[in-house]
């Protein structure tokens, strides 16, 4: 039990400055409740996504310390508390009020995205079969909970704001989930390459160490598309083979 | 007047979770042009939290299952107060629903040979619950929003209803505003389907987040409609009891699946101890016959771990008032203790249960691979809801359709787990569909709803005029929190349900008085003030409804009335405004079964 001063980032469209709230931590606090504690003291105005409170939604994505990061799965306790915890709106996104930002480009960008296509169904019934090992490779990338953390520390995206060219490894993991799909018999590699910007990309990871649902974002989903890409448009056999027609297997 | 945006739709669905996404992509398919608005952004609906999985009779793991057994399980949850025609639907339709979702992209756990895998589940004869380990709401959810996001349906975000405009008896619109600046808009509709969900933040101990303000079930009370069932609240056995500030999460009904027991501080297992008669045989005998149970074995019968979740959550309080919880006021669950049953228990039960694993890890330095989990009732979902048509889901107002956790009739007293995901499926479905044939049905421009417009944005509007009294919207919530959760919670007496009711007038007189600072841009101070007239209404409503049962069945359990009286076993209680503005409870005649329909109840004995 202890009072401890937290500094929120108040304003509006990016207008705005650290606050100064003190609320008492108690055992088992995670970042969030203390922003809840602070709103029903004294600051009821104070804007802030949430939903779920168990890392399951993906809403309260903010930089905690200065670190990406849920506001739900943050213990208050795991951080140094004397020096006091201050806590921003993520940067890669326009601002709109308090915590809260536009992640509307999240949705747009995944909109464009050539959706589900399956094979036909391999059993009369109109079902198909898939063995528990082919389903997990997409499985991995279906846990993301579209918290955008990924996207808010990407260099391409943070600093280079090129969000018009690159979709970026949230959407990344999307697209493989939809590529290394069993059934799926669309082809996107094209839109990747050149309207998606996976080339922008330059593996440093740091997508990959933020991800509270510990997906392996550069390793398992970024890279096998790169060489899919590669494959597809670099290799003059497989450029021929796609001159004929032939599909992805 | 309060400047306001238009927006115009063949339907509307208010609700994005897997009820409204569902009832939008039909309603699409038919040929309307459809709206959906959600107070959260898309994807982040209570359906994202679902765990254990979802209910379908395919047979892939026991093929001895098929509707007939789903039906008469859902019956026998609901203590038999179901709309036996809902539960039919229900039945027959889930699976066809699931195998769909498939085609739409969602990847479920496998069986050796490669089909849909389902698991055991709380009231369920056979193992029936598609999964995804235990984020099988992800999946769904995710499923319906990127098949959504394909089909011309116009999604409006972080966009809140608060007031439905009528016109000659039927709906025609609603009023709500965008959180983000405050901004009104009027959204005028032939056809509105409620999809919004539930009421769990109405008590204090709850696994439901801050949208579950009951909003679809006042919105259409304030609009005519009937509400039913409202004393039936569930309250799931199991939510994490410690630390504080995460009290109410749910742990997955899953773990117990998994072979996950119950014991108390003296190390009993004792769900053995209470059995109740309707499920006598039905139940292993002993512990070995539970352990085979849940490792597949068709001649075995359930663990009384798997219990309904009303009697599971009663056998845990009452351990806990005679003094055999654990620390933190629950008792343990303990899915580690399989390691004595099987070989690389601790990598099974990750890989079964990640997201339980990751939540005890991190919120509560528990890990439950080695260490049994403390865990107690936690307010989790209401069965009782906008009272609907069976085949259509429309309720008693035209052009008004519930689906989804805010519709009634489908649960009874009880809702089976994982009946809830194909709830929201089946009749999520038929909602879209018939919503769209009644609105495309209508002929002629919009009538003038001028006055009704004008009314609500003065209301919304309201709050900022209030002076400083020292209190604000959150405390009056937090104080109704826990006052619902004293007094018509769990347990439940007479005495301290009227006091209820007039703590609620009380409540309700501060909530109209408690002063909202700052302006209209994403300010939940504001909001919170417009969302505690409907937690009011429906505290009221679930109040009201539990004082006229006076006995115990299902989810409702009276102190006063321990034991279930047949006469009680007839009737649905209907709550509905009188033409006085007050609040009548109307006792109507459960829906008769076919003769088939008991059939199949009797042979499942
Ligand atoms: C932790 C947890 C685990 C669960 N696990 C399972 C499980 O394993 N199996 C199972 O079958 N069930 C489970 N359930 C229950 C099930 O998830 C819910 O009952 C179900 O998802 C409800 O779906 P819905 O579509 O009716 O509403 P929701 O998914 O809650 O969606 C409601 C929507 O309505 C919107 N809304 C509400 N009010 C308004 C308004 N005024 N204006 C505009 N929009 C509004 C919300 O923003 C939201 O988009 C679980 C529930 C919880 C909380
Ligand atoms: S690995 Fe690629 S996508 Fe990930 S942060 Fe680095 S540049 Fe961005
Ligand atoms: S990939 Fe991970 S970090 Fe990125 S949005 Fe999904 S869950 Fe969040
Ligand atoms: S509130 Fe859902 S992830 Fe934090």
């Amino acid at each position: 039990m202890a009072k401890v001063n937290f500094k929120i980032w108040r304003g509006e469209k990016g207008d705005g400055g650290y606050k100064e709230y003190t609320t008492e931590v108690t055992e088992g606090m995670v970042v969030l409740d203390a922003v809840h504690q602070i709103q029903a003291e004294t600051a009821p105005d104070l804007a802030v996504r949430w939903n779920c409170k168990a890392g399951k939604c993906g809403s309260c994505s903010a930089e905690i310390n200065g670190k990406p990061r849920l506001m739900c799965m943050t213990r208050c306790s795991d951080l140094p508390l004397h020096e006091g915890v201050t806590i921003e709106p993520m940067q890669a996104f326009p601002h709109l009020r308090d915590l809260v930002t536009d992640v509307s480009f999240n949705y747009r960008a995944k909109k464009q995205i050539k959706p589900f296509k399956p094979r036909k169904p391999d059993a009369p019934d109109g079902t198909w079969r898939m063995s528990q090992v082919d389903v997990e490779k997409a499985q991995e990338f279906r846990k993301c909970i579209e918290c955008y953390l990924c996207q808010n520390v990407c260099h391409v995206l943070r600093e280079h704001a090129k969000h018009d060219e690159f979709i970026g490894p949230r959407l990344f993991v999307y697209s493989a989930a939809l590529e290394m799909h069993p059934l799926d018999t669309e082809d996107r590699l094209k839109d990747l390459k050149d309207r998606d910007g996976i080339g922008y990309c330059n593996i440093t990871k740091c997508c990959t160490t933020v991800c509270p649902e510990h997906i392996t974002i550069t390793d398992n989903a970024i890279i096998p598309l790169k060489e899919r890409v590669v494959d597809a448009f670099y290799d003059p056999l497989a450029k021929l083979f796609r001159g004929l027609g032939k599909k992805k297997s | 007047m309060a400047s306001y945006k238009t927006l115009e739709f063949d339907v509307l669905v208010i609700g994005a979770g897997g009820a409204g996404l569902r009832a939008a992509i039909e309603a699409s398919a038919a040929g309307a042009k459809v709206g959906v608005v959600s107070k959260s952004l898309l994807g982040k609906a209570h359906t994202v939290m679902a765990e254990g999985g979802v209910a379908a009779s395919i047979g892939n793991v026991d093929d001895r299952d098929n509707w007939r057994v789903h039906f008469s399980d859902t019956m026998r949850g609901g203590q038999y107060l179901n709309n036996p025609r809902m539960a039919e639907i229900h039945a027959k339709e889930a699976p066809a629903r699931v195998l769909e979702l498939e085609a739409w992209g969602a990847l479920f756990d496998r069986t050796k040979d490669g089909r849909i895998l389902q698991r055991n589940f709380g009231g369920h004869k056979f193992p029936r619950l598609a999964h995804v380990g235990d984020r099988t709401g992800l999946e769904m959810i995710r499923t319906l929003q990127d098949h959504a996001i394909h089909k011309q349906i116009d999604f409006h975000m972080e966009c809140t209803v608060v007031t439905l405009l009528k016109h000659d008896g039927r709906v025609t619109g609603a009023f709500g505003y965008y959180r983000e600046h405050g901004q009104f808009v009027v959204i005028r509709a032939n056809a509105i389907v409620l999809a919004t969900g539930g009421i769990g933040k109405s008590f204090s101990i709850t696994s439901n987040s801050w949208e579950y303000t009951a909003d679809g079930h006042a919105l259409a009370y304030r609009a005519g409609a009937d509400l039913m069932d409202m004393e039936f609240v569930q309250f799931h056995p199991t939510g994490m009891v410690w630390p504080p500030s995460v009290r109410g999460i749910l742990v997955t009904e899953g773990v117990r699946g998994e072979g996950g027991v119950l014991r108390n501080s003296q190390g009993k297992r004792f769900m053995f101890d209470d059995i109740p008669d309707l499920y006598k045989n039905q139940t292993a005998k002993d512990e070995e016959e539970g352990w085979r149970y849940v490792t597949g074995d068709k001649d075995a019968n359930r663990p009384p771990e798997l219990l309904t979740r009303d009697h599971v959550a009663r056998c845990i309080n009452r351990e806990v008032k005679e003094g055999r919880g654990s620390p933190h006021g629950g008792v343990y669950l303990d899915i580690a203790w399989i390691k004595e049953k099987i070989p690389n228990a601790q990598e099974h039960i990750k890989k079964k249960l990640p997201s339980m694993y990751h939540q005890f890890k991190e919120l509560a330095g528990v890990d439950i691979t080695t260490e049994a989990m403390e865990v107690g009732p936690t307010c989790h979902y209401v069965m009782g809801g906008v009272r609907v048509d069976a085949e259509t889901q429309m309720s008693t107002v035209p052009g008004l359709f519930a689906a989804g956790e805010c519709a009634a009739g489908l649960h009874g007293a009880n809702r089976l787990g994982g009946n809830s995901l194909s709830d929201l499926l089946v009749f999520g479905k038929r909602a879209g569909e018939h919503a769209a044939a009644f609105a495309l049905g209508q002929t002629g421009p919009f009538p003038d709803a001028n006055a009704q417009v004008a009314d609500a944005a003065a209301w919304a509007e309201e709050p900022f005029a209030r002076d400083q009294n020292g209190d604000n919207p959150f405390r009056v919530q937090h104080d109704l929190q826990a006052m619902m959760h004293a007094k018509v919670g769990i347990v439940r007496i007479d005495s301290e349900m009227r006091e209820a009711l007039d703590d609620l007038k009380s409540l309700g007189e501060r909530s109209l008085a408690a002063p909202v600072s700052g302006n209209r841009d994403f300010n939940p101070g504001w909001h919170t003030a417009m969302d505690m007239r409907n937690m009011l209404t429906v505290a009221e409503a679930v109040t009201l409804a539990a004082v006229e049962r006076q006995e115990s069945r299902g989810a409702h359990f009276r102190d006063d009335f321990p034991a279930k009286d047949p006469e009680a076993a007839k009737f649905n209680i209907v709550l509905r405004q009188g033409s006085d503005g007050a609040m009548q409870v109307v006792r109507t005649p459960v829906v008769a079964r076919t003769d088939e329909q008991d059939a199949v109840i009797k042979e499942m004995g």
